[in-house]
């Protein structure tokens, strides 16, 4: 199954070396990873999607906290989140093509952020499926580059993952 | 604030390495110079509180510290140059990290503007000792130094324990500058707080269940030899009756000669041991973590045993097998609060299930309890290894190589007390016998110390002999001879019909000449009648290094021997009989 777990990592050099490694060293998959510096300039916050079994997700927690520098992770599978996910597509629009991407992005509720006589670049925001739906919607229209930043996540409600 | 006005110290950083490690309380340090290093090598020269000790080659370094934690609990501190000599130590760091040995090892790095150049000795050892250590940190500002070095020992030597690499750019050592010292008395991560106590409510469920098993049993393993919890765990034994296994790493924490005991269990387990173990309806397992090596085919794993699971590591639990009552926290606390439960409880054992349970036990015990051809005309290794028991009185250290001869060392010696038994288990590292005896031995001067080995683990760090000579180790090794790499002929002889695929050690060199010519005693034993008599001499020779080269049997096997794929109870018992 696929999980997403947050993790709050000490913003040391080496860290995140450390953590990828991990997955590296005991075969664990990362379907995407998100890491930046939080509001804490001590802390960085990383989103990683990956999947298993089980026992294979229990592991894989129980090993990111033996990681001296991860100060606090949770599963957000366990409790109701939110994920969203950034993607730029620049498509071929021309002719007819112009105005079929056009109304494709308007249903995404997708922007266009960049125009040439011949391309568009359509930035869109939404979990990780509905910007695989945007791509399938697109079938026809030549896709030149996709670019996504990887999912980051967050629990609904008063639940937080904070120190 | 009297003490601030005290004027605080002003040392270099090399000044500081060594100062930590006297305020650490470290008294050898074990190393090899080199460029990197060589600042701190000259503040070493300027103290007399921390002394090195200079081995031949870096790995024998970290050995030499690794065994002197494996028996004494305290972590073990290592000091290399970059580059080559960082890696050379790399064999060393992954061998404590897979038996879970604390030790810190200071690895020398080239200037810091130097770094990515692939300057001259540039190694990346942060990277390359990544997935192989405890945690690693490098020096940015000498400053640091203090606060680091206490903090790779408190993650050393907390939670469940292991190596700790730091590593020392050049200029962060330079002898003309200085900064305040002051070494902390403690540490506190917020993101490492490893747990002490075990869960109240957990315990008392464990209680429960052994109270009420039929065919219980404790399987401990190393955790209880570091977290020094033998006492504990003996006396939970004694109080509940229960048969005790061990694990290759937990030789020694139940004592091998009290009725109780029965043996190794795993892949050279013992037969009685390997039975009881997958017909028990109950499994408290302390300190151990269900290795491959002992659990065999983890499907057809003691189907009927629920599982207690007590560990300092909760990534150990359930990770392989499946733990029904899951304990985290130190060995020795949980076994104090099961024992003081245990003393509350008005509710005793089924004590007519265990008289069952027990006369089954030696039902096994009677089938197959350690033989071996003790008439045959050529010595046998587990003959050597009894009579090497009888001569010490049970009491040496014995820090073995890897091969035959280390299972039967361990199947043979009877281990009595803890942190005597010095092996490497998890990585199984050949050239560490000779190193852990000398790190053993330097720091147990008056204890005897073997070192059990084979022709062929004896030559991956045979050049330490001289380092004993310069120390005056008085080891005795134990060369169990039998002219080949006998664990691997032992598989060739059951998987590969007998074809010795670079198994054969030819050209072995004259070994009582070469440890004459580094300096000491050697005794070549070829007949059963030799043995004793040199045995004798050996050991008489109190503070001598004495090599006893003793030809054995070179067809001998290891037996029991797990079937592999199979159930922890399937084994082979010798070359004609199997279970
Ligand atoms: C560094 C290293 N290389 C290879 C091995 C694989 N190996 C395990 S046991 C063994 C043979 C050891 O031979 P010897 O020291 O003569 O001991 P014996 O089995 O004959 O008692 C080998 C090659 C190992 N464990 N370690
Ligand atoms: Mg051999």
């Amino acid at each position: 199954m696929r999980h997403i777990i947050s993790v709050l990592l000490e913003n040391e050099s080496g860290a995140l070396a450390r953590l990828v490694g991990l997955f590296a060293q005991r075969g664990y998959n990362i379907d995407s990873l998100t890491v930046a510096p939080t509001e804490d300039a001590t802390l960085s916050r990383l989103t990683l999607v990956t999947h298993g079994n089980d026992q294979v997700i229990e592991q894989i927690t129980k090993q990111l906290h033996k990681l001296i520098e991860v100060v606090k992770l949770t599963d957000l599978n366990d409790a109701p989140h939110l994920e969203r996910e950034l993607m730029l597509v620049k498509v071929k629009a021309s002719g007819a093509q112009r105005d079929e991407v056009k109304r494709c992005a308007d249903i995404f509720r997708g922007q266009i952020i960049d125009v040439t006589a011949s391309t568009y670049t359509v930035q869109l925001v939404g979990t990780s499926d509905k910007l695989d739906a945007f791509i399938q919607a697109l079938a026809g229209t030549p896709i030149l580059e996709v670019v996504r930043s990887g999912v980051s996540g967050i629990a609904r409600g008063e639940k937080t993952l904070a120190l | 604030m009297t003490s601030q006005t005290k004027q605080t110290e002003m040392l270099s950083g090399a000044a500081m390495v060594i100062r930590a490690l006297a305020d650490e309380g470290v008294e050898y340090l074990y190393g090899y110079p080199g460029g990197a290093v060589l600042h701190i090598y000259d503040a070493l020269f300027q103290q007399s509180k921390v002394k090195h000790v200079l081995v031949r080659h870096e790995q024998a370094a970290t050995h030499m510290a690794d065994a002197y934690a494996r028996a004494s609990g305290k972590a073990g501190v290592v000091l290399v140059t970059s580059g080559p000599g960082a890696t050379n130590a790399v064999t060393g760091i992954a061998t404590a990290y897979m038996d879970s040995i604390p030790m810190v090892v200071l690895t020398g790095q080239v200037m810091s503007h130097l770094i990515g150049d692939d300057a001259f000795q540039e190694t990346d050892m942060l990277g390359i000792s990544r997935p192989i250590c405890k945690h690693n940190m490098s020096v940015r500002r000498p400053e640091d130094i203090p606060a680091i070095i206490k903090k790779a020992f408190y993650i050393a030597q907390s939670g469940r324990p292991g190596p700790v690499v730091i590593d020392i750019p050049k200029d962060m050592t330079i002898p003309s500058q200085t900064f305040p010292y002051h070494y902390p008395s403690e540490v506190k991560l917020r993101s490492y707080q490893p747990k002490l106590k075990g869960h109240s409510g957990q315990i008392k469920k464990a209680i429960s269940a052994l109270l009420t098993a039929k065919k219980p049993i404790l399987y401990a393993g190393g955790g209880v030899i570091m977290g020094g919890a033998s006492d504990e765990l003996t006396e939970l034994a004694q109080v509940l009756n229960l048969p005790v296994t061990n694990t290759l790493m937990g030789l020694g924490c139940y004592p091998a000669s009290d009725k109780q005991f029965i043996g190794m269990l795993g892949m050279h387990g013992s037969y009685e041991a390997n039975q009881t173990m997958h017909h028990a309806d109950l499994i408290l397992a302390v300190g151990a973590r269900f290795d491959d090596r002992v659990t065999n085919n983890t499907k057809k794993f003691c189907p009927d045993a629920t599982i207690i699971h007590i560990d300092i590591d909760p990534a150990s639990i359930s990770k392989t097998i499946n733990a029904h009552i899951p304990i985290v926290g130190l060995v020795k606390p949980v076994l104090i609060e099961m024992l003081e439960l245990l003393q509350q409880k008005k509710k005793k054992l089924d004590s007519a299930a265990m008289k069952k349970w027990w006369q089954q036990i030696d039902e096994w015990r009677a089938v197959h309890g350690g033989r071996y051809d003790s008439e045959a005309p050529l010595l046998k290794p587990q003959y050597v290894i009894e009579q090497v028991s009888k001569i010490t009185k049970g009491n040496a250290f014995v820090c073995s190589d890897v091969g035959q001869h280390q299972m039967f060392a361990a199947q043979y010696y009877g281990f009595n007390k803890p942190n005597r038994w010095i092996n490497s288990g998890g990585l199984g590292t050949m050239g560490f016998g000779l190193p852990a005896a000398m790190g053993v031995k330097l720091n147990y001067p008056d204890a005897d110390v073997v070192c059990v080995t084979g022709e062929g683990s004896i030559q991956m760090n045979i050049q330490e002999l001289s380092t004993c000579k310069q120390y005056g180790l008085g080891v005795k090794i134990i060369n169990l001879n039998n002219g080949y790499l006998g664990m691997v002929k032992q598989w060739q002889d059951m998987n590969y019909e007998s074809r010795y695929a670079s198994s054969y050690m030819d050209s072995l060199p004259d070994f009582v000449k070469l440890a004459e010519a580094y300096g000491h005693v050697g005794i070549r034993v070829t007949e059963p009648e030799q043995l004793m008599p040199a045995l004798e001499r050996a050991f008489a020779l109190k503070d001598q290094l004495v090599f006893l080269d003793i030809h054995i049997d070179p067809k001998e096997h290891v037996y029991p021997m797990q079937i592999p794929g199979g159930a922890m109870n399937e084994m082979f018992l010798s070359k004609t009989e199997r279970t």
